[in-house]
């Protein structure tokens, strides 16, 4: 029941051999984790014998451990938002409480800088949403992992869905085995991300101030971002596409809203898509 | 009160923006062409979201070489890929803007 749209994909893939032919390429940290906590992925057991799979414990502390690096540079990007915040006049409670349920950096950036020079609520909620709209995204891409679990395990997973959790989850769920208790990865990213999320804005609401600009600490989001992309990128067509969203994300600057965040990654899938057609066609 | 309101109404919209997907997820497309398709979400949005990091300073582009968080981007980007890690990466970006920016 739960292997079913696996067994499906790795049929079709064995079915397409020839045309899966590029080397898929898998970080070395993530081939140790695949050898270490998972000795067997069920598509190669025997059918005699029972299924080894990763505890929900060692899927759970494998997201925790994904997740670690990126808070170094989570952590000055959320001490910048509790400096702006609290020079925006928000009241600490707000800043804290904020941070813990709306989870979602450059959102609340933007709802502070609104709030600074008096934007009417309306148009404050309707900007921080727009923000976000490239979590649809996001959704859509973890969806198919997700279709077994029960309605609440989908609500906390997709409160938990962040830039960071998000991408730091993705690798496993399409290059790991496909095991019952894969989803335990993710609730490990996101708690993780929402830990450190929470504890740097409190950070930066009590020492911020003492942080100067010049140490260009915000150039930090930008690299752990940096990292995730050239370990997300495995095939010829995926770089062509990444390209594309970037060179698509300046031309479309002038949108407003931020609005070219998700215009640019709908260009970029586009393009790799095409790409990937005739990577596989030839 | 009214900014308490605000913030649920913003948490709540993002919070459905995510679990949209997710919970119509017995309804979308299963077939494969759907899913490649899916692979190319990280890879486009991280791009999306790095690109402007770099070239937009205080919104205006600037593409010319004294700009140093390109040169710091690039020693980065060649951090990542050779030692595919995190900590590395974020070490040498950081660490290559300051010197950069302590000779210029």
């Amino acid at each position: 029941m739960i292997f079913r749209r696996d067994e499906y994909r790795y049929n079709y893939r064995i079915h397409h051999a020839r045309k899966f032919t590029d080397k898929i390429r898998t970080a070395p940290k993530y081939r140790a984790y695949i050898k270490n906590i998972m000795p067997l992925s069920n598509h190669n057991v025997p059918a005699d014998t029972m299924p080894q799979y990763a505890t929900r414990k060692a899927e759970y502390f494998a997201g925790v451990r994904a997740e670690l690096p990126l808070l170094l540079g989570l952590f000055p990007f959320g001490m910048v938002y509790g400096v702006l915040a609290l020079a925006a006049g928000l009241p600490v409670w707000a800043i804290i409480f904020m941070s813990a349920i709306f989870l979602a950096g450059s959102g609340q950036l933007i709802f502070v800088q609104l709030f600074g020079v008096a934007t009417p609520y309306s148009i404050i909620a309707t900007t921080a949403s727009i923000v976000n709209l490239r979590h649809l995204l996001y959704s859509a891409s973890v969806a198919p992992y997700l279709d077994h679990l029960p309605r609440r395990w989908k609500m906390l997973l997709s409160f938990l869905l962040t830039d960071e959790a998000y991408a730091a989850a993705v690798p496993r769920f399409r290059d790991g085995p496909a095991t019952p208790h894969r989803h335990w990865f993710l609730l490990g990213t996101g708690t993780t991300l929402w830990v450190g999320w929470f504890t740097s804005s409190i950070t930066g609401i009590l020492i911020g101030h003492a942080v100067p600009a010049s140490w260009s600490l915000d150039f930090s989001v930008a690299l752990t971002f940096i990292a995730l992309l050239v370990m997300s990128l495995q095939r010829k067509s995926e770089i062509i596409a990444a390209l594309a969203a970037a060179g698509a994300a300046l031309m479309l600057q002038s949108l407003p809203y931020k609005l070219w965040i998700l215009a640019a990654a709908l260009i970029g899938i586009a393009v790799g898509v095409f790409c990937r057609r005739l990577e596989i066609r030839r | 009160m009214e900014l308490l309101i605000l913030i649920l109404v913003c948490s709540g919209i993002t919070f459905l923006l995510r679990y949209s997907f997710i919970a119509a997820s017995k309804y979308l497309p299963k077939n494969p062409h759907f899913q490649d398709m899916l692979r190319f979400v990280p890879p486009t949005v991280l791009a999306a979201l790095i690109a402007p990091e770099i070239f937009v300073q205080n919104s205006s582009f600037d593409f010319a070489p004294d700009n140093l968080r390109i040169w710091a981007a690039a020693l980065a980007f060649l951090a990542a890929y050779f030692t595919r890690n995190v900590l590395a990466t974020i070490a040498t970006g950081m660490i290559a803007l300051w010197c950069l920016q302590s000779f210029f």
